[in-house]
């Protein structure tokens, strides 16, 4: 195999396509943890999102309807963790692995008569420059919306959180809701709309999977992404653009042991797939230990229940 | 006007009760899911929940599956009762089963009574070892256990793959992912002829037993029970907090890699790729529907394995996929914890006539 300088940059085209399902679910998730839930339910969220998108691209044949519509599931299924965690007031971690076991088993349920029906192709975006430009063709162009979308999402989630007023009230709710409910924030209500708005955008990594990445449904497609992605919130220590650099390396990985795979490589295939979970330990473990550095982002309250005596 | 307060004192009856609640809760939300799906409900129902169970075979079956999820759940009581979440248990299972598998492939060619024992108790020391992992980060470095034990699932999982592809694998097996066929002395002995059902149950039964006796008899049992009711009250009392959090996490691990040994010394025979249909995960669900108590994880667990089996069932004859085993047990849990919310509040009625103050 050549290593040259175009093959690169489809390689790279690849990587950045394999990590748009993890910087979607990782993004919508990290803003639901800054504001102080813990989500373990986002496999759940996405199959869901996998499931909804492609059954509704070969209903209505419109890929537009697929892909809001998915955001739409997403924020219906993660309306259960909500009504659950913020006004029954149930532990986030069992209600959020209630969500990823239902999700898996709902997803297989409504996807049965889907399987084995080929996907339709989605529209990309810039091809002819794809095709005239080396090494910065296949990187730049050539991609689908909401590859473009998802390489945005992390700068607007931290311009978000950092300079407007609504991701103030966010990373207030998350760090201090006690004080934040007596500066008149309706803590359940920023959390409320923290977990849908979580909701949408794994919803949204489940339809790339189904519709863009590999246009198809297949039980259990997301197979372990939402793990990651929840890996990935703190690998990247609450801070959106490191989310996107993880969720680079973390592609990066996926795709690169598919290439070792292809020349014959020494090191075990397993080894490389479970380096992004190796790692995510090893980070936890560094800024774990020093308090000032996971205090830095990490929301004060995240997974603690929250009530007001009313 | 509805009112609701906080109860002071959760009323123990309604505790136990609450999760036949949110059973019956299940069942009928499964029933209107296969309505809805185009199923007569109550036909689904009946292969879900009682054609399994309906002869001797099917009921060692439910007694077969409801055995690895009793012993995870016992684990993992000791673990939440001192709000330690190890969510990692299926990776303690997988590990488990490779070390306890590993010892029986070294005696594969041979027989003799010591090597069963051998095996377990491998099994049990793998499945420690691994939870242990995620305790001493948390002791000592301050880790989140839930995301490092949630990661070495994955670790664990890969770690069996390389082994059953790779160094393991079968060398007279035509390249299936899959180690030799262990021998009989590494087989749990069978308790009746013609049915799956192994001597691992009376190590469930025995981990039932052992743990209802440390948990409310011993100083241990009630270090446990009071750190997970207040965390400042066992630091007051001056319990050791950082050596508990070992002690149960290495419970936690035994009692996973008991079960992973158990599969793959009971039914399954040797090591593949798909030796737990996520035992570890569903054991969570287990031990909280069974609420943490040894005898109500008993129970628990006979319910849960229904779904499991009820799945297969219901793949065979609606030709639905064995998936929905999940729904089930999704539910079973959104319904429990939403339950929960009667045990800490309370729901009143008041009636206000209409000049009456409203305060």
């Amino acid at each position: 195999m050549s290593l040259d300088i175009s093959f690169i940059g489809i390689l790279i085209g690849s990587i950045m396509a394999s990590s748009v399902p993890l910087i979607l679910a990782a993004s919508g998730e990290l803003i639901t943890e800054r504001s102080g839930v813990l989500n373990l339910g986002v496999e759940g969220m996405m199959i869901i999102g996998a499931i909804s998108g492609f059954a509704l691209m070969v209903i209505t044949d419109n890929l537009f309807i697929a892909i809001v519509g998915s955001m739409l599931s997403g924020v219906i299924i993660s309306l259960i963790f909500g009504f659950l965690t913020q006004s029954l007031l149930t532990n986030h971690v069992a209600t959020g692995l209630a969500l990823t076991i239902f999700g898996i088993g709902l997803s297989a349920m409504l996807g049965k008569n889907f399987v084995g029906i080929p996907g339709k192709e989605f529209p990309i975006l810039f091809s002819s420059l794809k095709e005239s430009i080396p090494f910065f063709g296949p990187i730049l162009f050539g991609h689908s919306i909401v590859l473009y979308f998802a390489f945005a999402l992390p700068f607007l989630t931290n311009y978000f959180l950092k300079k407007t007023k609504l991701g103030l009230i966010v990373r207030a709710v998350g760090d201090s809701p006690v004080s934040a409910s007596n500066q008149g924030i309706n803590v359940i209500l920023v959390r409320y709309c923290c977990i849908l708005y979580g909701g949408a955008m794994c919803g949204l990594a489940g339809a790339y999977l189904s519709l863009i990445y590999t246009p198809q449904w297949i039980e259990n497609m997301t197979a372990g992404r939402g793990w990651i992605a929840l890996a990935l919130v703190v690998f990247a220590t609450w801070s959106p653009i490191k989310v996107l650099i993880g969720a680079l390396i973390f592609g990066g990985i996926t795709i690169l042991q598919l290439h070792m795979q292809a020349i014959g490589f020494r090191i075990p295939v397993q080894f490389l797939s479970a380096l992004p979970y190796l790692m995510t330990i090893i980070v936890l473990v560094v800024i774990s230990r020093d308090s000032r550095k996971i205090k830095l982002n990490t929301p004060t309250s995240l997974g603690r229940i929250f009530y007001k005596e009313k | 006007m509805i009112k609701i307060e906080k109860r002071n004192d959760v009323p123990m009856a309604l505790y136990f009760f609450t999760p036949f609640i949110a059973i019956i809760l299940t069942i009928l939300g499964g029933g209107i899911i296969f309505y809805i799906l185009g199923f007569n409900p109550i036909e689904a129902l009946k292969f879900y929940f009682i054609t399994p169970i309906s002869n001797l075979y099917g009921f060692s079956e439910l007694l077969l599956k409801a055995t690895p999820l009793c012993l995870i759940a016992i684990g993992l009581s000791f673990c939440f009762k001192s709000n330690n979440w190890n969510i990692g248990a299926e990776g303690q299972l997988t590990f488990g089963a490779i070390v306890g598998g590993g010892v029986a492939l070294l005696f594969y060619n041979q027989e003799g009574f010591y090597i069963l024992p051998l095996v377990i108790i491998a099994g049990a020391i793998g499945g420690m070892i691994f939870a242990l992992i995620p305790a001493i980060l948390k002791t000592y470095f301050n880790t989140n256990e839930i995301l490092v034990s949630l990661m070495l699932v994955y670790v664990s999982k890969l770690l069996l793959d390389y082994l059953v592809v790779g160094p393991w694998s079968n060398p007279e097996g035509f390249n299936f992912p899959e180690t030799r066929q262990f021998s009989n002395s590494s087989r749990m002995p069978l308790l009746f002829e013609g049915l799956r059902i192994h001597a691992g149950i009376f190590l469930a039964l025995a981990a039932v037993m052992l743990s209802w006796f440390v948990l409310y008899k011993t100083y241990l049992g009630f270090q446990i029970k009071v750190s997970g009711l207040s965390l400042k009250t066992a630091k007051y009392a001056g319990f050791k907090g950082k050596t508990m959090i070992l002690v149960v996490f290495m419970i936690s691990g035994a009692c996973a890699g008991l079960a992973g040994v158990g599969e793959i010394t009971g039914p399954i025979g040797q090591l593949h790729r798909m030796i737990s249909p996520d035992y570890g995960f569903t054991a969570i669900i287990v031990a909280f529907l069974g609420r943490l108590n040894p005898f109500g994880i008993i129970f628990a667990s006979l319910v849960v394995a229904l779904t499991y089996l009820g799945a297969e069932t219901a793949q065979i004859f609606l030709q639905i996929p064995k998936y929905t085993g999940q729904v089930f047990q999704g539910m079973i849990l959104f319904f429990l914890l939403a339950s929960d919310y009667l045990l800490f509040f309370k729901v009143k009625i008041l009636n206000l006539k209409k000049n009456e103050l409203r305060y």
